[in-house]
């Protein structure tokens, strides 16, 4: 089996980081009762002998051998140190490996030029090392996820640095971005800038980008609470129709996990919680068994047409699942439908009335091809996809469903849609580049020129251009051009 | 004669390893349900381990398959081993197996032009030492999918590798047609790259439809849901009826058997046509087979229908369609077993107006026996042939991979590889060619 190197860096990429590790920790715990290191862990952890002073690994070998001391493959990088040293005095210390660590104490000042220009050249050799470090741990490298925000300094700066240098070093290896877009009323300035900056670098060097916006997290998670029961009760409540919330199902939890304690959850972790979750559910059917198997490499080579065109609309259902247990099928078609309703996405967007280009359905749990068949029979007809590929569907099924729940669908989408997110991206950078607002801040720093701004925004209108021409393809069918004839 | 199994890929591997487990629990029939005098039991049972085991004169040793495995990631074939060994009839040799930890993505471009170049020394090396366990080598099968990668693209390579190796074997590849949607988007290129490759290599491709063995599945099986298991198996009954042994009178008082040379010569003449169908009757539920008798003339009128009709199972066949507008046949191979085999009427398949008229009349049909009862039917008739019945599936899966590729989509996950657009092109012409081939039978 192949491992995956999980790359967190920034404020932002190390709080969803600690999530997931978190989240993953709880996922094998409760699939793997006897505490067995197995390949399925092997895929995000090291099982390591901790009498060492540098912990030395225990090979795999048949999967049969006890759990020592678990290791994440994790690469933690903050110009900080806030947020990583405070992971680190915290229960996951164990989990991470100090010498995978990098941070400074002076921050980037959410400043793209500062992160990657500054610092990136600053630390280059010393990150090159302990990201060779994790690799060399790996039996079969076959992934890279790079998490980080887009809006500030540190997370778009060094994130995108980095992500340049996987490429070059490491040019097989699969380059998974999820990267966290800044909310319109986001309080750092720069952020369109620093948006816009990294973009270029998401577009040319990554394989695969998750984009996520925070103000389409916040929604979820309002619409999780609602239905979740008050924590604090005075009255009893009777909920409304469809019974009451299972306790520890929503996909905002916390429930069993090792690090946080329901008085001490920070404000933003039931919005990163949805953001493991999404890691989870999409490396699931890489770890773990199931009828049909989908590897990380199919998930580019099946929803990525063209190089350029690869930001992927993700949704997850359900939410949370109901305490009655006696489930009509009509509930397991309400979790594909949904999976496709605008409420239900990762990004502020629509896919739905715009042009899908390739859509994958991750299954997981108790839900077998006939049902997966029936409903893409069923939600087909509403759906719009390009001419040249009518039936661009990939489906996966993993036989192990997340934790609390009972079955669980992830959807991937290449979808025109995400070019109207794009464009009030770039409104909102042209607003302060018209007026070369701030742009000293960012060409006062070495090796950082004007030539960046222009050339990233231009990246950045080349892409909605592609997005849209394709959308216009929606009504405007082009002829297509007729098959070889041969002679006879 | 015996035939070595190649199975690659994740769908290659489950399709072998059912194989051979029917082949060894046909074998195992009691002679009190086969019809047979003992000694013709036993000349049989020999004929299916001359024909795809070895047998070490050691006594305990269990039965080895003829068979190299081979796919990108461990966990299909270590299922499938698993699985013959857990039966204690029979298993796979030591040390024939190739995997690796990396899957192709069902990119076939990485299979063909990356893994297969990669592996070829090896798995050439675990063929030549299986070929070199046979007294008597007949040609190869290899069973694998066209959608995916590794099964496609190593597969296509690998046949290439064999080809060169052993030039005068003969070489039948099973291909396993995928649902026409939502198993893999990039499946209609893979299909065409793989096809348009094997038809230069291959002797002749079987082509097993998915869409028709669930229909099979659901309608003649009653199975409620079903798996990929349950279509293996179907395709596995398929395959036993062509390959168990069988007999025929090519000559007066010259009885030879149905070894994959022989088969192959008569039903691929030329090189246009190379896809092969196999279509049987009857097929029905274990508990309705109790219940159910035949008469010859019957089953075969049935399955003359569905040739001319080009039904893929005995249920719903379009009895309008007429003989004189149905498509040619270029060549068919009848096999039937089971009781009240003499006197048994196949003239309905030879009559002229099946075949192009430019064909030899007394070539176009071979008939063969075997009175051994099969599957606990007690009439049952396999017929395969070469004609048409392909070439719809064919033509739909070129028209969507022309369109994508009209607008160079996923084009470049094969470059990346080291495909040409003009390799495509290539492929494309090859399989137009074909098209046109037997739309002229």
């Amino acid at each position: 089996m192949t491992q995956s190197v999980v790359v967190q860096v920034g404020q932002c990429g190390n709080q969803i980081g600690c999530r997931f590790w978190d989240l993953a920790l709880r996922e094998h715990a409760t699939v793997n009762k006897d505490g067995t290191y197995d390949e399925s862990l092997s895929s995000f952890f090291r099982n390591v002998d901790s009498r060492f002073d540098d912990p030395t690994d225990i090979p795999l070998d048949q999967g049969t051998g006890k759990i020592k001391s678990l290791k994440a493959r994790a690469v933690l990088v903050d110009m900080e140190e806030g947020v990583v040293s405070e992971m680190m005095k915290g229960p996951l210390r164990e989990v991470f490996d100090f010498k995978q660590l990098l941070t400074d104490v002076s921050g980037a000042g959410n400043n793209w030029a500062v992160g990657h220009k500054m610092y990136g050249s600053q630390y280059r050799e010393h990150i090159s090392d302990i990201i060779r470090r994790a690799a060399e741990f790996c039996d079969c490298l076959q992934c890279f996820f790079v998490l980080h925000s887009m809006g500030g300094g540190t997370g778009s700066g060094v994130g995108t640095f980095i992500l340049n240098l996987l490429e070059e070093e490491y040019p097989d290896v699969y380059r998974f971005v999820t990267a966290v877009y800044p909310s319109i009323d986001d309080d750092v300035i720069t952020s369109p800038y620093n948006s816009v900056l990294a973009m270029r670098e998401l577009t040319e060097k990554a394989d695969c980008v998750l984009p996520i916006e925070n103000q389409a997290l916040t929604s979820l998670v309002n619409k999780i609470n609602q239905a979740l029961p008050p924590l604090k009760t005075g009255k009893r409540m009777y909920s409304n129709v469809g019974g009451e919330v299972k306790q520890g199902s929503a996909i905002t939890t916390n429930d069993g996990s090792v690090v946080v304690k329901p008085t001490d959850e920070k404000p933003f972790d039931s919005m990163n919680n949805i953001v493991a979750n999404l890691l989870l559910n999409m490396t699931s059917s890489a770890r773990f068994e199931g009828s049909l198997n989908v590897d990380l490499n199919e998930i580019t080579m099946n929803l990525v047409p063209f190089p350029r065109l690869h930001y992927l609309v993700s949704s997850q259902s359900p939410l949370y699942t109901l305490a009655d247990i006696h489930l009509p099928p009509r509930r397991l078609d309400q979790m594909f439908s949904d999976a496709f309703s605008k409420d239900y996405q990762l990004l502020k967007s629509d896919p739905k009335h715009s042009l899908y280009l390739a859509c994958a359905l991750m299954v997981r749990g108790n839900v077998e091809v006939s049902d997966v068949r029936r409903n893409i029979e069923r939600l087909k007809p509403n759906l719009n996809f390009i001419h040249w590929n009518t039936e661009g569907w990939k489906t996966g099924l993993c036989s192990v469903p997340p934790v609390g729940q009972s079955y669980s669908l992830l959807t991937l989408a290449n979808n025109t849609c995400i070019h109207n997110n794009f464009t009030d991206l770039k409104d909102r950078f042209v607003k302060l580049y018209k007026r070369k607002a701030h742009i000293h801040h960012y060409t006062h720093v070495e090796g950082m020129e004007m030539s960046d701004f222009s050339q990233s925004l231009e990246s950045l209108n080349s892409i909605i251009q592609e997005y849209s021409d394709l959308e216009k393809q929606m009504y405007n069918i082009p002829a297509s051009e007729p098959r070889l004839q041969v002679v006879t | 004669m015996s035939v070595v199994t190649l199975q690659i890929g994740q769908c290659g591997n489950q399709v072998g390893g059912q194989l051979f487990a029917g082949l060894i629990e046909d074998t195992q029939t009691k002679l009190s349900q086969v019809n047979v005098s003992p000694k013709a039991n036993n000349d049989y049972i020999e004929a299916v381990y001359d024909r795809f085991f070895t047998c070490s004169d050691k006594p305990g040793n269990l039965p080895e398959a003829k068979a190299v495995m081979v796919d990108m990631e461990p966990k299909a074939i270590a299922q499938t081993c698993y699985e013959a060994k857990k039966s204690g009839l029979w298993k796979y040799p030591e040390n024939q197996q190739f995997y690796q930890k990396r899957g192709s993505g069902n990119n076939w471009a990485h299979g063909y032009k990356v893994h297969g170049p990669a592996a070829e020394e090896r798995i050439m090396g675990m063929i030549q030492k299986e070929a070199e366990k046979c007294d008597n080598l007949s040609g190869f099968m290899t069973f694998m999918s066209l959608a995916g990668g590794t099964g496609s693209g190593v597969g296509t390579y690998i046949t290439q590798c064999v080809k060169d190796e052993f030039p005068h074997a003969f070489l039948l590849n099973q291909v396993v047609w995928p649902y026409s949607m939502g198993e893999v988007i990039v499946q209609n290129y893979n299909a065409v790259l793989t096809l348009s490759h094997l038809y230069q290599c291959a002797d002749a491709m079987l082509v097993m439809e998915n869409d028709q063995l669930h229909k099979i599945c659901s309608q003649l099986l009653n199975i409620k849901k079903i798996g990929f298991k349950d279509i293996n198996k179907v395709i596995c009954h398929k395959l036993m009826g062509v390959l168990l042994p069988a007999l025929t009178e090519k000559h007066s008082g010259y009885e030879t058997s149905n070894s994959l040379g022989e088969m192959l010569e008569h039903l691929a003449p030329m090189p246009d046509y190379k896809l092969l169908t196999i279509k049987n009757i009857p097929q029905m539920s274990d508990t309705s087979k109790v219940f159910s008798t035949y008469q010859w003339h019957g089953l075969l009128k049935h399955l003359r229908q569905m040739l001319i009709a080009n039904a893929a199972m005995e249920e719903g066949i379009d009895w309008q369609v007429r003989l004189e507008d149905s498509r040619r046949s270029l060549a068919n191979t009848l096999i039937l077993r089971g009781k009240e085999l003499d006197n048994i009427d196949t003239s309905h398949f030879s009559d002229p107006r099946l075949y192009p008229s430019w064909s030899l009349q007394d070539t176009n049909l071979s008939v063969y026996r075997q009175p051994r009862i099969f599957s606990n039917y007690d009439k049952c008739a396999t017929l395969i042939t070469n004609n048409k019945s392909p070439i719809v599936s064919l033509n739909s899966v070129i028209d969507k991979a022309w369109n994508m590729f009209s607008s160079r989509a996923y084009t470049h996950q094969y470059v990346k590889h080291g495909l040409n657009e003009e390799d495509f092109v290539d492929s494309f012409v090859v399989l137009e060619q074909v098209v046109a081939s037997y739309n002229n039978l």
